[in-house]
């Protein structure tokens, strides 16, 4: 089925541009136009049909959810709702202070935020039709993991600690009060078809109009690494055996700051070329889920030292995926 | 005269939300103060999540998206 794309690729490429498919711009050209087309008629498409199950799903429903459950099962959950939770990334100090002060710890919701940039409907589409379903499962796996030993990692230093003092408080009034947070003034009602279509279609094209540079600088860079550095350049200068490219990957993506739609074509061209999959994976989740601009936001709610802390958590923990896929990388 | 607080961290949606309410209470000509309140703790003492949001009168009529002119005329015209 995602046949026509290629065909559409060459026929425009070749025919149209009338570039020989010998040439280094051809081939690139093609990748280009085979991605973008691709990706663009999948994420209209997909975005639509999920937007259309998830639509009675919010983060107030999670909140209540979450502060109801028994702490064990939180970090699970707290991670499986940042991955299929819709929020805009400017929501992100609200819902850690509405987290907060329902009671929910700090492990948990921060299970919930740095599992959400990793992993979400349209990574997951692009992973899928990029690179297969089998690397598609690895990633939701390995993203889920990050955000619940990260969760558990806070809680266990005992994060909260080091909130601003505000926050502290909150959580702790949160904590103390047994009945359920009542201040959910505007609750959520039964959706009809009709408003689930409504928000369906308006939700996707407001991903969209917000994703769609980002897969075309994604891609550009892609058909870029595809088309002109030369075969073998990256699996000789970063392959196996240098331990030191996974850390430094990991460095390289903080600067680099995207999000998940922008990296994963760019990581469909490194696995092919040759760099293995783990130093990649390493980059490409440094990039999406530890960027300065975020941590700028975060530094309203937390003190340095927390901040510090999840900052190196968040290095760390890449790097031993990085490492830990390299190594099994010839069992898998 | 009607005071508007638009709750959010002062992304895009919120600014425009701000716009929005403005240019509708110029189109009607009611008299509004129009803040964009960035404070995290202000926000947290409304007990929002999702932002933009819009207080009006000290009171929480809107959360978690761009309001449509409609949903602003009727806040406007109400009472």
């Amino acid at each position: 089925m995602l046949g026509i794309f290629s065909d559409f690729a060459s026929w425009f490429t070749y025919t149209i541009l009338e570039l020989s498919p010998e040439t280094k711009l051809g081939d690139a050209v093609h990748f280009f136009i085979e991605d973008v087309s691709k990706i663009f008629v999948l994420l209209l498409f997909m975005i639509y049909v999920i937007a259309l199950m998830r639509a009675s799903l919010n983060v107030e429903t999670v909140r209540d959810y979450l502060a109801r459950k028994h702490r064990g099962v939180g970090y699970l959950m707290g991670s499986s709702f940042g991955a299929i939770t819709p929020f805009c990334s400017c929501s992100s100090i609200p819902i850690f202070l509405g987290f907060t002060s329902a009671g929910i710890p700090v492990g948990i919701t921060m299970a919930f935020l740095i599992t959400s940039p990793l992993i979400n409907e349209v990574a997951v589409l692009l992973l899928m039709s990029l690179l297969g379903w089998k690397f598609t499962v690895l990633y939701v796996v390995i993203g889920m993991a990050v955000g619940i030993l990260g969760g558990l990692f806070l809680d266990a230093i005992k994060a909260e600690r080091w909130l601003q003092s505000f926050a502290a408080k909150a959580l702790e009034r949160g904590q103390s009060q047994t009945q359920e947070p009542s201040n959910s003034v505007l609750k959520p009602k039964k959706l009809s078809i009709k408003e689930r279509h409504q928000f369906a279609k308006t939700e996707s094209f407001e991903i969209f109009g917000r994703v769609w540079k980002w897969v075309i600088v994604g891609v550009g860079l892609g058909a870029a690494l595809h088309g002109f550095v030369p075969d073998g350049w990256i699996q000789e200068h970063l392959g196996d055996g240098q331990w030191w490219s996974v850390p430094a990957a990991v460095l390289l993506g903080i600067p680099l700051y995207s999000n998940a739609t922008g990296v994963i074509p760019v990581m469909e061209s490194l696995i092919v070329n040759g760099l293995p999959i783990g130093t990649t994976l390493a980059f490409c989740m440094s990039t999406v889920a530890a960027s300065f601009p975020e941590f700028i936001l975060l530094k309203q709610v937390m003190q340095w030292k927390l901040l510090a802390t999840l900052f190196a958590l968040l290095l760390v923990a890449f790097t031993l995926v990085g490492w830990l896929f390299n190594f099994f990388t010839p069992f898998l | 005269m009607k005071n508007i607080q638009v709750l959010g961290s002062g992304c895009a949606k919120c600014i425009k939300t701000a716009e929005i309410i403005s240019e509708t209470a110029q189109a009607l000509s009611i008299d509004v103060n129009v803040i964009k309140e960035t404070n995290p703790e202000v926000i947290m003492g409304y007990g929002v999540m999702s932002t933009p949001a819009v207080v009006i009168d000290e009171k929480l009529i809107h959360s978690g998206s761009v309001p449509q002119v409609s949903q602003v005329k009727e806040w406007l015209e109400r009472e």
